[in-house]
């Protein structure tokens, strides 16, 4: 897609010209994040996070390879191996904190970008393909990340490994051989390592190929806004190139300065220290935790403490995957005919006094012990998390009175007065 | 349809997890929770009362103290620990010369190969070795302590919370269990071969103290070896031993945080620039 107003890329000398000939891909590259791209011009910064989550995956890759290079997938010497990158691998030290820190700020930024399009609802038409290659991307980044994990072999890589492997018991009949099967023998050991690095080298590959489809999706209907109003006319966009281009550059200069305090100055904070104990399968650590980014469904999992019909633990398992699942389904429980958070007062007040606390609070109780009052605050957080979606979201949705919209994204940003501007277009706009 | 379903499933998990939460709460409700010992007496580790030279964003390595330290574990810790990460010549970043580094490397003994008859036979020890180990393995290390391993010490100030102010607080915390604890909590008191320090998880510790006396360790540098010089000394080798790159990387991280803000100003100006022409014209329609 692209508005007739898009520029056109024009090849200025006999190189481009000759390239442009036979493989266009400087017209491609124009095209997708150049001056081809018209986009919204109100965009806030909420939008630069998709272009950060792309340079996390780059920057993993990169650090990755490179672990690649000096690590080794065996468990007499993994433990070893990681070290030998920490002191006698020139800058090693440097690689492996970006590697492991650059996972957790992947998750940050993920999570405000995902966050971001449930609060401005950009999964709703004509999106709702780029939302679904998303939620597929956040699942293949869980695994990738739940997988590199397991690759220092120390106390927490092996025991997270137990745990979450050990989830797949609860399935009834197969669970167990399927179990066996995943982890190449009864318990986390040499075939599983070797598996998950395997694994683990792949799926940013996989990630990547899934990124392409995402952004493909997203320049069919292009970006949304903040007003949720589509494009109407050539005034309510910019070029990419230079405008969001200058603005993503800042906005990475921002997250790069907190990334980097991070890898420099406290490099372990986001970490456990279990993982420097070198993986014991004789010796239980006190308290089993994933990494945080998985706190919020860890948490639902382990709320589900009374056998109703199923066994607690199938349905902790359940919730666990449903919880992600039903982001799938969101396009076709919000009917509401507006997208913005901004314009929809009901939709808005459950965003920010419902599902924002609840995450917060899932985050919190994820990396809790498993003793009251914690459990009985993750059970409340879970029935809200699964209330607020599956109930809440269709019913309000559906009854929902959304404050006018401005006529186009032109006068939203000129800051008219919303009536003086609306005319005969007093009903909200939904395309 | 699909609404129907999900507010059927959505109104599922949640009474199954409420059935959960009722369960709990009336368990919560019904049946004390017993206080544990180590809930009640477990203590916060705290480091020796002047910090630690390499502490906050600017520290720096004290190497008179790191030497310090590697004597306290060469003399006392080294009986029963390991430092399997760290090689001798590593001791060259503690400020000795390659001389001095051979010379203390020679007072070590390795397992090595006769040369001439193949029996493996125990020798000087040169810069390219790692650390000796104790004991031949993990058994005859349980065996001589009373059943438990003393844990390798490269990473120890890595794998504790608060590490560097951990084995500080370990070394300096021994002391006899309070009369309170023998009296609400009889199980907690120290088994046989067991000591009551209340920085250790779980209150009763299998080492010995290893520090006792003050001139225990006669420094080379004429340094007052009281027990809180020794174990302040022995837990920065130790923050050492555990990431030897700790200062490097503090260093390294100024230059980089200096290079960025200025990029990012730069980013910032070009953005302003950029989006200073970008008023939108008035619609005409
Ligand atoms: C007589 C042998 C012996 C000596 C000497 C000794 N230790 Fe230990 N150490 C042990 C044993 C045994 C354990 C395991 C204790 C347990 O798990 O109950 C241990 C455990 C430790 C731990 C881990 C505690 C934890 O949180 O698990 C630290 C830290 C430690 N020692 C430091 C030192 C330092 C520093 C020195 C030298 C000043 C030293 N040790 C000297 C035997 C010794
Ligand atoms: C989606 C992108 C990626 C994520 C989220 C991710 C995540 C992780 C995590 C959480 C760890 C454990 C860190 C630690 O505590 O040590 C890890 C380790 C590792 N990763 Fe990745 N990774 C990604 C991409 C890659 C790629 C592309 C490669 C190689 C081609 C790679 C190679 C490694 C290696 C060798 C280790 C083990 C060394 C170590 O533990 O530091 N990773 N990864």
């Amino acid at each position: 897609m692209s508005f007739p107003w898009a520029k056109e890329y024009t090849p200025q000398n006999g190189l481009t010209k000759f390239f442009d000939e036979k493989l266009p891909l400087p017209r491609f590259v124009y095209n997708a994040v150049g001056a081809g791209y018209p986009v919204p011009r109100n965009l806030s910064y909420f939008w630069n996070f998709g272009v950060l989550a792309g340079f996390f995956l780059v920057l993993q890759i990169v650090t990755g390879v490179v672990l690649a290079m000096h690590y080794a997938s065996n468990t007499q010497v993994a433990f070893a191996s990681v070290e030998h990158i920490m002191r006698d691998v020139n800058w090693g030290w440097l690689m492996r904190y970006t590697h492991a820190n650059g996972a957790s700020f992947f998750f940050v930024v993920i999570y405000i970008h995902i966050f971001r399009g449930l609060f401005y609802a950009s999964y709703k038409p004509p999106r709702e393909m780029i939302w679904l290659i998303g939620v597929v991307i956040f699942l293949l980044m869980m695994a990738t990340a739940f997988m590199g994990y397991v690759l220092p072999w120390g106390q927490m890589s092996f025991w997270g490994a137990q745990v979450i492997t050990g989830l797949f018991e609860a399935i009834p009949l197969v669970g167990p051989p399927l179990k066996t099967w995943l982890l190449g023998g009864f318990a986390p050991d040499n075939a599983a390592l070797n598996r998950f690095f395997s694994l683990h080298f792949l799926l940013p590959f996989v990630i990547a190929g899934a990124v392409i489809l995402h952004i493909w999706a997203l320049h069919i209907p292009g970006s949304s806004n903040p007003t949720g109003v589509e494009v109407k006319g050539e005034s309510d966009t910019l070029p990419f190139h230079p405008y969001y281009t200058a603005k993503d550059g800042f906005g990475l200069g921002i997250a790069l300065l907190v990334f980097m305090t991070f890898v420099f100055f406290l490099p372990n904070t986001l970490g456990h220290p279990d993982n420097y104990i070198e993986a014991n399968p004789l010796s239980t650590p006190a308290l089993i935790v994933p990494e945080w980014y998985f706190y919020p469904f860890y948490a639902i999992l382990r709320a589900f403490t009374f056998d109703f019909i199923l066994p607690a633990k199938l349905w902790g398992v359940l919730a666990m995957f449903s919880a992600i699942l039903v982001w799938f389904f969101l396009p076709w429980l919000d009917k509401g005919p507006v997208r913005s958070g901004h314009y929809r007062p009901l939709f808005r007040k459950f965003f920010w006094f419902g599902l924002i606390p609840t995450m917060a609070m899932l985050f919190y109780l994820g990396g809790a012990p498993a003793h009251e009052p914690y459990v009985m605050l993750s059970q409340i957080f879970t029935a809200y998390y699964f209330l607020h979606f599956l109930v809440i979201l269709p019913i309000i949705s559906s009854i929902e009175r959304p404050d006018p919209l401005p006529y186009s994204i032109t006068e939203a940003v000129l800051g008219s007065d919303k009536k003086a501007v609306l005319g005969e277009n007093a009903e909200p706009v939904a395309t | 349809m699909i609404r129907l379903v999900g507010i059927l499933i959505g109104l599922g998990f949640a009474f199954v997890v409420l059935l959960s939460f009722v369960t709990g709460a009336y368990t919560a409700a019904t049946e004390e929770v017993a206080e544990t010992a180590e809930y009640a007496f477990h203590e916060e580790s705290h480091g020796p009362a002047d910090g630690y030279s390499f502490d906050g964003a600017f520290g720096t390595w004290n190497y008179a103290q790191l030497q310090r330290g590697y004597q306290v574990y060469k003399e006392v810790c080294s009986a029963c620990h390991s430092l399997n990460f760290v090689a001798l010549r590593d001791l060259g970043q503690l400020g000795y010369s390659e001389a001095q580094v051979k010379a203390e490397a020679a007072t070590w003994q390795v397992p090595g190969i006769n040369p001439d008859t193949g029996e493996t036979e125990m020798r000087q020890a040169i810069p390219t070795d790692y650390f000796p180990n104790p004991y031949p393995n993990d058994v005859a290390a349980a065996a001589a302590n009373n059943n438990a391993i003393p844990p390798d010490l490269s990473l120890m100030a890595k794998a504790r919370h608060h590490g560097s102010d951990y084995i500080y607080s370990l070394l300096t915390g021994y002391q006899e269990p309070p009369a309170r604890l023998l009296e609400e909590f009889p199980d907690a008191a120290p088994g046989p071969g067991l000591y009551y320090n209340p920085y250790f998880a779980n209150l009763n510790l299998a080492m010995a103290p290893p520090i006792t006396t003050d001139g225990q360790v006669t420094y080379a540098d004429g340094t007052e070896a009281t027990i809180s010089q020794m174990s302040a000394d022995v837990a920065a080798f130790l923050t050492w031993t555990a990431e030897p790159t700790l200062i490097k990387r503090k260093q390294t991280g100024w230059p980089v945080l200096g290079f960025l803000l200025f990029a990012t100003i730069l980013a910032w100006l070009a953005k302003k620039q950029i989006w200073s022409d970008a008023k939108p014209k008035r619609r005409k329609d």
